[in-house]
């Protein structure tokens, strides 16, 4: 049947494939792994290298800062040491300063107004450095190499300036590990995207792979394989197509079923009127013997139509095509009508019809099917009822039930519930399982009239309204009892309760 | 009555022809859609009998929706061998006024067939009161009386009741009574309908000296007036 209503609604993606000869070019790669960890790897890439950026841009901004406060203050020291002594002082401080300078990093230049070279490691005053106090940043040539500089120069008194530099080659030097880092990314990067695609590829293989083992095992015939569960997003493809598998399943069982029945229980009935047809037109020595052996064959193929007509329908209701035929039935009309029709027949058996029903909300389902199988219960029930015995058909509405496991009344009713409940010999356990397959018979019951489908055809109609039946013990009797949801959300309720109960 | 039979299988076909003709009414045949078109529009007929599935191109329901949109309204008795509930209303949808599915039994099918043949005649002004030799019934306030004795029934005794006198002479099926009366349309295992009618006889029968409610054997009951 249908069950689409069942699954989640999921967004349908809408590959449309580059038309041959199209403008625009396809992307060529296919497979869905490789496609995958390219993906993961550029954007890897992407994201280190945006990552290295923001540590180069901060270091060199922090490296920049430091490098200005340390010109700062020290042009402060040494214009300390012109207002205590002068030229003389401040060049001194320089040498001294120049000589203890390990690194190498320190650059100083002291001229006169003249604009002559008192001291410093700088040949001569830069040509673009024009305002004071002002921070440049410069290449400058030393000893062999040229190296990127910042400096600050300062007027002193008397036409004196200062200027006071750093070497900042450490910032080269800096840039130069970022850039090496984010080359050796890019090929781990690379690596490690390599070897992901092919494990991504593995891995999505071996999830379509199970997926497609399962198929095709059922392809070739073998119905029973299912795929396994393995906790990964592909369950919900794998249950679905289980789920299709264990419906395709029952439908192959029911066909079975059906042929094995056509054969046996067919052939009986079919056999007996061609043998009474048979001795008749042999040994019938009146007209009226003639007459009886007719009329029991035309009894028997009646029976034989009867038993087509129950399996036809079973199987059109099994298809689910008759949901096209649902309408909202009123179950308080019918439930009456229906002990009104009975009533009487329990009477002239001796029996009693009680009718316990509470009122209850209208049904989308298929009215005639509904009759036809509340006919079929009641039917059975007088059929099995020892005389002067009690036929109870009850109905209420089922309350909700909240996630929480309790009854949820303020979301109205989450269905409704028939049972038909005799004082008869009841049935065994094993019986009550077997009860519902088709041409099923209790041993206790191969004297009473029947072809066995009666209760195929109330359980066919009860999966056609996602409904639930159940044959419980009812000492004495048996009480069968229908369930049928009346939303969508309770339908699935009930066929996850059903689900667990399968499994356990 | 004037009954026009299309059926293309031989043996259904003589059958019915034969059982009709030993009933007393006058048959035509036609074996395939085309003739049986023709004559269903050129001569006038009291019921048609239609297989659905007929040779030639032109099928049963063809047939019916010609007639109907040529506003005849001949009742028409479809036989079909689809059984499934769909297509029974489909027939009935297309214009159709009754289904037999084959297999059927002969009496089913003449009881079905004497009944449409009746209603054609009746269905002129609404009726009030519907009065069988001692039996009247009175529609509007349902109540029953024979022989000018007050006979206490319930609604649906009624309906069963009206069904049989409405087809007073002629035979009634357990399914037509089901059908009609209940308006369901299953087959029941038990005899529901033969404990209600048994019911009805108990009320209208057993407090007279004459029965008129009659078993039929092998075709259901007939409701035949008394002769006084």
């Amino acid at each position: 049947m249908t069950e689409d209503r069942s699954l989640p609604r999921r967004r349908r993606f809408r590959w449309r494939p580059g038309r041959p000869g199209g403008k625009r070019g396809r992307w060529p790669i296919r497979s869905a792994g490789i496609n995958f960890a390219l993906g993961y790897g550029v954007l890897f890439l992407i994201s280190a290298t945006l990552f290295l950026s923001f540590i180069w841009w901060s270091s060199t901004n922090l490296l920049n800062q430091h490098v200005r406060a340390f010109i700062e203050t020290d042009a402060q020291e040494l214009q300390k040491r012109w207002t205590y002594g002068g030229a003389p002082a401040l060049g001194d401080a320089i040498t001294d300063r120049l000589e203890q300078n390990i690194d190498d990093d320190a650059l100083y230049l002291l001229t006169d107004r003249h604009g002559r070279r008192l001291a410093g490691n700088l040949p001569g005053w830069p040509v673009a450095i024009k305002r004071m106090d002002h921070f440049y940043e410069l290449t400058i040539r030393r000893y062999t190499f040229t190296t990127p500089a910042e400096f600050k120069a300062y007027n002193l008194p008397h036409g004196f300036r200062l200027i006071v530099g750093h070497d900042i080659r450490g910032r080269t030097l800096l840039s130069t590990v970022i850039t090496r880092t984010v080359i050796w990314c890019a090929v781990m990067i690379a690596l490690l995207a390599v070897g992901g695609a092919l494990v991504v590829r593995d891995l999505f293989r071996r999830m379509v792979g199970s997926i497609a083992r399962t198929a095709s095992a059922v392809a070739s015939g073998d119905l029973n394989h299912r795929i396994t569960l393995t906790g990964s997003e592909t369950d919900l493809v794998a249950e679905t197509v289980n789920t299709m598998l264990d419906r395709i399943n029952r439908l192959m069982e029911g066909v079975r079923q059906v042929s094995n029945a056509i054969a046996h229980d067919l052939r009986t009935p079919i056999t007996r009127a061609r043998n009474q047809l048979e001795e008749a037109l042999f040994s019938a020595t009146s007209p009226d013997e003639l007459r009886t052996a007719v009329d029991r064959a035309i009894g028997d193929l009646d029976h034989i139509t009867g038993i087509f007509e129950a399996l036809l329908r079973i199987a059109q209701i099994e298809a689910g095509s008759r949901r096209s035929a649902f309408t909202m039935v009123d179950l308080n009309q019918l439930l009456t009508n229906m002990a009104e029709l009975y009533e009487a027949s329990a009477e002239d058996a001796g029996l009693r019809l009680h009718l316990d029903t509470r009122p209850l909300p209208p049904l989308h389902g298929d009215e005639r099917m509904l009759q036809q199988a509340l006919a079929n219960l009641l039917d059975n029930a007088i059929k099995f009822s020892p005389p002067d015995s009690t036929l109870t058909l009850k109905a209420h509405p089922v309350p909700s039930i909240a996630p929480s496991g309790h009854p949820a009344p303020e979301n109205g009713p989450a269905g409704v519930e028939i049972s038909v409940r005799d004082q008869g010999p009841g049935m065994n356990d094993a019986d009550i399982l077997r009860a519902h397959e088709r041409f099923f018979r209790a041993e206790s019951a191969r004297n009473t009239p029947g072809s066995g489908l009666g209760l195929s055809l109330v359980q066919a109609v009860t999966s056609l309204h996602h409904g639930r039946l159940t044959l419980t013990q009812a000492h004495p009797g048996l009480k069968v009892t229908l369930f049928l949801p009346l939303t969508q959300e309770a339908e699935q309720a009930s066929r996850s309760v059903s689900l667990t109960e399968g499994s356990s | 009555m004037r009954i026009l039979l299309v059926e293309d299988d031989p043996t259904v076909r003589s059958f019915v022809l034969k059982g009709l003709k030993e009933a007393g009414h006058n048959v035509d045949q036609a074996d395939n859609g085309k003739d049986g078109l023709y004559l269903a529009i050129g001569e006038k007929y009291d019921i048609i009998i239609l297989d659905r599935m007929l040779p030639g191109g032109i099928d049963g329901l063809n047939i019916l929706e010609t007639l109907r949109g040529q506003k005849n309204n001949t009742p028409v008795l479809l036989l079909s061998a689809l059984s499934e509930v769909d297509d029974r209303v489909d027939g009935l949808r297309a214009g159709g006024d009754d289904y037999v599915t084959k297999p059927f039994a002969f009496s089913e099918l003449l009881a079905r067939v004497e009944a449409l043949g009746r209603r054609g005649h009746n269905d002129s002004a609404p009726e009030t009161s519907l009065t069988v030799g001692d039996l009247s019934l009175d529609l509007l306030s349902r109540e029953v009386r024979r022989g000018g004795q007050k006979i206490d029934l319930q609604p649906r005794e009624f309906r069963l009741l009206e069904f049989l006198v409405r087809h007073a002479g002629q035979v009634v099926t357990r399914t037509m009574l089901l059908e009609k009366v209940w308006d369901y349309h299953f087959d029941p295992q038990t005899n529901v309908i033969d404990v209600h009618v048994s019911r009805l006889r108990q009320k209208v029968d057993k407090p007279f000296e004459t029965a008129i409610i009659h078993t039929v054997r092998n075709a259901g009951y007939i409701l035949r007036p008394t002769q006084d």
